[in-house]
């Protein structure tokens, strides 16, 4: 077959939403685009274990500490099925964490904020793991098979991680005074943030059109940002907390929320790696890589040691 | 659940049903008699309690600290997993201390909604402590962690095992269960020994300083206390010396696996007599307690 008859048979595939697997032909572009996009999308799991595992030791019950002990744990697992899925295009594991800890790949631009706060590990829950579901719950039906398969798993756990943060805000909400003010404080600091988790304006977005063509991506930054502002206005007021966005007012002619726009300059310094933590996270990411090298040195010295036997 | 719409049902008030086991999660003992068998001091079976609990609970705190920091994402996720088990071990055992004699829970304000189980983890004092000193001992590095967890999770083992037969039904449930959880532990723990110790060089050595750290802190393992004694004769409690000839002969045959001599190393001494089960600790657990209780005793009246 020459390169075009493959062409053409993957362009039925995308036309007819069918799955590529990691066997078929594939254009090197589609591929690179999904390495990257997994990739990140496993850094982001695993360094998105940084803020809210910093909790761990001090989480104030010892049914919280279950709670976010397993909430971490998925995403570890997450980060391994993700990896995994990243693999079956034909990088490994070892290579895309070098990236990662030499800063020549990506992950999302929220880990890069602190949590400063308990309240903040429910924040996370309710506004970042639902503006990260809003994200991925297209991704089930993304092109590539072993991607959309991974995300069904993943988003059913996200789910989770999103109740038990909403559930923790509910229960300080109907604490003391102190908590409600520890609440109020966390969600004046993530909103904007995670509004800027689906990415730049659509105008500004060059990636979006070629990833919307190959099925990778399934709806636009602004479309997915929108959805989110119109699912976290009830929930904000059932909880009780004020969103810090004074232009947030419904809008009937849209049937939707008209809200103000983020710090889009913020975004970029964070994007670029000048945000409030990167340098921490990725110093710390690849502190415990270098730290662990002997210990998954050992391990191959073994088995290698074992087959041989 | 709909995937598509997360957001759908999140403010429904009794939405229990979306749970696999419910929101109630107040009382780790709902449910279950906690009559103290007849012939036995609650005051001792509740002593005993905090002491089996109070091994998991600064275990799993030691664990908790790996958390991002392990030496690779299968790790973090083992490593986790055995803190969750040591958790939920010290969540029953807590909550069964405070049901054998509720004047072991330190006294919080007229009101406050903090349960028993967090008012002993989070509002008592160090001195009220009871896990032995190996539970205390730093991290290190990742040898010193799987030989720590190999000799606590070792002894453990049998000391759950034993503990299947209590005459307390509480204690002889939470065993039942614990058995299964440590036969793992102890397996991932032992299998890293014999890895580091067969790998290569520099693991091998950091293995061998890792045996060098934990083994001053073992004869402390077979020390029986005198509440542990009183409630053996009952037949709620199990041997701690017994378990450990059961544990020790284990651990023989995880050295000789991994070619390794037990270090010939001093052994950590006592004080007046008085070690972890007495209350009397190492210097490192004050610290571990100050960072685990902080968040909790900035509320006394919180909600969480």
């Amino acid at each position: 077959m020459t390169t075009t008859d493959l062409q053409a048979g993957f362009d039925e595939t995308i036309a007819h939403e069918w799955r590529v697997e990691p066997r078929d032909w594939m254009p090197d572009g589609y591929r690179r685009t999904l390495v990257r996009q997994v990739a990140q999308h496993a850094h982001s799991e695993i360094i998105g274990m940084q803020p809210e595992g910093g909790w761990l030791t001090r989480a104030p019950s010892l049914r919280r500490k279950q709670v976010l002990m397993a909430k971490v744990q998925d995403e570890a697992g997450h980060g391994l099925y993700l990896y995994s899925a990243a693999e079956t295009l034909g990088v490994d594991r070892d290579d895309l964490t070098q990236q990662l800890v030499d800063s020549r790949q990506k992950y999302s631009s929220i880990f890069n904020y602190p949590a400063l706060s308990y309240a903040d590990v429910g924040t996370i829950g309710w506004l970042v793991d639902g503006a990260a579901i809003c994200n991925q719950v297209p991704l089930c039906r993304s092109s590539y098979g072993p991607y959309a398969r991974a995300m069904i798993r993943v988003c059913k756990e996200e789910s989770f991680h999103q109740r038990q943060g909403y559930e923790l805000l509910m229960t300080m909400m109907n604490g003391t005074d102190a908590q409600r003010a520890m609440v109020q404080e966390s969600v004046d600091r993530f909103w904007w943030p995670s509004l800027m988790m689906f990415g730049p304006p659509d105008a500004d977005s060059p990636n979006t059109e070629q990833s919307m063509a190959w099925g990778i991506k399934r709806h636009t930054n602004d479309e997915l940002r929108q959805r989110f502002v119109d699912m976290s206005v009830p929930q904000a007021a059932a909880l009780g907390v004020t969103l810090p966005d004074p232009d947030l007012a419904w809008n009937d002619d849209r049937g939707a929320h008209d809200f103000g726009e983020p710090d889009w300059s913020e975004f970029a310094a964070v994007v670029r790696g000048d945000g409030p933590c990167n340098v921490q996270r990725v110093a710390h990411r690849r502190a415990a890589h270098e730290d662990g090298a002997w210990v998954r040195e050992a391990a191959t010295a073994f088995a290698a040691k074992q087959a041989a036997s | 659940m709909d995937h598509d719409n997360a957001y759908d049902g999140l403010v429904e008030t009794q939405d229990d049903a979306r749970w696999a086991f419910g929101t109630g999660f107040d009382d780790p003992l709902a449910g279950v008699d906690t009559t103290v068998p007849t012939g036995v001091d609650g005051a001792a079976l509740a002593a005993y309690c905090l002491m089996l609990g109070d091994d998991a609970l600064v275990s799993a705190q030691r664990l908790a600290q790996w958390s991002t920091r392990a030496p690779e994402l299968e790790e973090e996720v083992a490593l986790a997993n055995i803190g969750l088990d040591l958790l939920g071990q010290a969540r029953l055992l807590l909550a069964r201390a405070a049901a054998a004699d509720p004047s072991v829970v330190p006294p919080l304000p007229e009101g406050s909604p903090v349960p028993s189980e967090d008012a002993l983890a989070f509002f008592r004092d160090a001195p009220a402590f009871r896990p032995v000193h190996l539970t205390q001992v730093p991290n290190g590095d990742f040898a010193v962690t799987v030989v720590r967890l190999t000799v606590l999770s070792t002894w453990r083992l049998e000391v759950l095992r034993a503990l299947t037969a209590s005459r307390d039904p509480v204690l002889a449930a939470v065993a039942e269960k614990g058995v299964k959880e440590l036969s793992y532990h102890r397996d991932y723990a032992a299998r890293w020994c014999v890895t580091l110790a067969q790998g290569t060089a520099v693991s091998r050595s950091r293995l061998v300083g890792a045996l060098g750290v934990v083994w001053p802190y073992l004869a402390e393992l077979s020390r029986v206390h005198p509440v542990e004694r009183s409630l053996v004769e009952v037949g709620v409690a199990a041997d701690p010396s017994a378990a450990w000839l059961v544990a020790s002969a284990f651990l023989d045959q995880v050295l000789a696996a991994g070619d390794l001599e037990p270090p010939g190393t001093r052994s950590v001494g006592t004080m007046g007599g008085r070690a972890g089960r007495d209350g009397a600790h190492t210097e490192w657990l004050g610290p571990l307690l100050d960072e685990m209780q902080v968040v909790a005793r900035a509320h006394p009246m919180g909600r969480w």
